[in-house]
């Protein structure tokens, strides 16, 4: 498959800033960084290169692409298939732990609804924070071991916690940090990075190639791409998060997956999931 | 850029002629030597009918009496599964008197999916969510007035995604 | 323990209409695991719905029924509040059982 170039020479330049191995603020063009331009950009280029799929609709991933494979989505969502997972990370959100206190106690409004900030910057640690991270962290805090990141019940009380957010648009906050900045930008850099065997980035299939096959598959657009997470695949025959998809990927185009929750991966999640603002959180959702 | 990953780049197995199952030329009267009892009037597990291969054996051995297509019989089914492990079949009919409904994937390793009794009062018409091995015929038969019809459909299913 | 059954029975006039998900890995007897060996069948066989002490719908299923098996049809002649037992048994002689009432 052949492509045009698709990353930007303000890209370029910041990649080759990196390789120099300058990693301080500094060395940052941050007056060239416009995440709000960027997600204008990003959101006008779907919606224009699709003017017949209703905004909403472009958290429907491959469903709202194709009409055959829209329908028995419909189909399914009638009872669907991650209502298990659902039920199951309900009962856990509410179970306390040992220590007494509860997943509520770790989150604005109780965790209820909040799905929709995450991920935040945060300013104390310089980091992007996934909710899977805070829900970790939350366990940790309360003496309780850490879970999976990939599946099982870091799936079901996120799956959980999407539910209470669903139908509220995505609503990422960059502060006025140049560590925030720099972390949407390591996001960018990373969506628009070939690797791999298959020498493809995130962009080649998901901004390049929407609504086309990578053999058999309809590929999803990348704008609204993690509104539906976590996601019961018929693939897995399961549930996944976030890294769960970022892993399986890296390994379908040949490459190196990194760890879950790993920075870079993060930084991706942040970026994609700030591009996406204004689209409404579906999750938990069915993929094929 | 476009066309390049376009659909005639599905791996699509057995794209072609769509094999239907013929099942005309066999006169089950005949072979059993009496009108074979209606499926529905048993509860008893149909274990011999799930054992067997090929669809017109399964339907043999559940039914025991030949179909006839009706346009009565309304199946509905994707045209490309979006996974073979879960593809949503339904199937409708104003054909009266149904006691049974039943699915058969032709080119399953057991082709009998799934038989459903309609007692009096129930509505005949069954949604289910079947698996399927590959490409091939789905048969939905419906038993009314103590006849069989059917509706077949072909379904493609593909192998091999990128999860995309 | 809860449940392996999902019911949802909504009267609509005079049809009640039926959607189940049951919590079921369906396995067919054909598939190996990691380290190759087969995970054995395991797969509801029949599934049935009373409604008043009289059968409305029985399902016969094989291997080829999805994993968590999900089946939906419409009955006459019930009333709101009106019980529906829905109970399912394995190849291997598990059960379950769960009552519902129809909204």
């Amino acid at each position: 498959m052949r492509t045009r170039p698709t990353l930007s020479i303000l890209t370029a330049a910041l990649a080759l800033c990196a390789l120099i191995g300058a990693s301080s603020p500094a060395a940052l063009a941050i007056d060239a960084v416009d995440p709000a331009a960027d997600a204008k950009a990003f959101r006008d280029f779907f919606v224009k290169k699709f003017p017949q799929v209703k905004f909403e609709d472009f958290v429907n991933g491959p469903y709202s692409m194709n009409e055959d494979m829209r329908k028995q989505w419909k189909d399914k969502e009638q009872f669907p298939p991650y209502e298990f997972a659902l039920e199951a990370g309900k009962e856990m959100f509410s179970k306390p732990f040992k220590n007494g206190k509860h997943y509520a106690d770790c989150f604005e409004n109780g965790g209820i609804g909040v799905r929709q900030t995450y991920p935040t910057f945060d300013e104390k640690e310089g980091q992007v924070i996934t909710l899977e991270l805070a829900l970790n962290r939350c366990r940790e805090v309360n003496g309780e071991q850490p879970y999976s990141y990939v599946k099982d019940e870091m799936a079901q009380l996120t799956a959980y916690m999407a539910f209470t957010s669903r139908g509220k648009p995505f609503d990422i906050k960059i502060p006025n940090d140049p560590r925030a900045l720099e972390a949407y930008e390591n996001g960018k850099r990373y969506f628009y990075t070939r690797r791999g065997q298959l020498n493809f980035s995130c962009a080649s299939c998901h901004v390049q190639n929407p609504g086309e096959r990578i053999r058999a598959e309809v590929l999803a657009p990348a704008f609204g791409i993690l509104n539906a997470m976590p996601i019961y695949r018929s693939e897995w025959s399961g549930m996944g998060t976030t890294s769960r998809r970022f892993t399986t990927c890296n390994s379908q185009i040949r490459g190196v997956p990194l760890e879950p929750q790993s920075l870079e991966y993060r930084d991706l999640e942040y970026y994609l999931s700030y591009v996406s603002n204004g689209l409404p959180i579906s999750g938990p959702g069915a993929r094929p | 850029m476009t066309g390049s990953l376009a659909t005639r780049r599905l791996i699509l197995k057995g794209v072609g002629a769509v094999a239907l199952i013929g099942l005309g030329q066999v006169s089950f009267e005949a072979s059993f030597g009496l009108m074979p009892a209606l499926a529905a009037a048993n509860d008893k597990y149909p274990d011999d009918a799930f054992k067997q291969k090929n669809a017109a054996d399964a339907i043999k051995a559940l039914y025991g009496r030949d179909h006839e297509a009706s346009d009565k019989v309304k199946l509905d089914a994707p045209e490309i599964a979006e996974n073979g492990g879960v593809v949503p079949i339904a199937v409708t009919t104003s054909l009266p008197d149904v006691t049974s409904i039943s699915f058969v994937v032709s080119e399953n390793p057991f082709a009998l999916a799934a038989s459903y009794h309609i007692p009096d009062g129930t509505v005949p018409a069954v949604a289910n969510r079947l698996k399927m091995a590959k490409t091939c015929n789905v048969i939905a038969l419906v038993e009314s007035g103590g006849k069989l019809y059917s509706a077949t459909k072909e379904v493609k299913v593909t192998v091999g995604g990128c999860g995309g | 323990m809860a449940s392996t059954i999902r019911v949802r029975a909504i009267l609509n006039g005079d049809i009640t209409d039926v959607q189940t998900l049951i919590q079921h890995p369906m396995d067919t007897g054909l598939v190996k695991d990691a380290k190759g060996e087969i995970i054995p069948a395991r797969y509801i066989q029949q599934l049935s719905f009373e409604h008043n002490g009289k059968a409305v719908f029985l399902a016969d299923w094989g291997t080829a029924v999805s994993k968590d098996p999900y089946v939906k049809f419409a009955f006459k002649g019930a009333a709101k509040g009106d019980e529906l037992k829905v109970s399912w048994v394995d190849n291997l002689g598990a059960t379950d059982s769960l009552t519902a009432k129809i909204q």
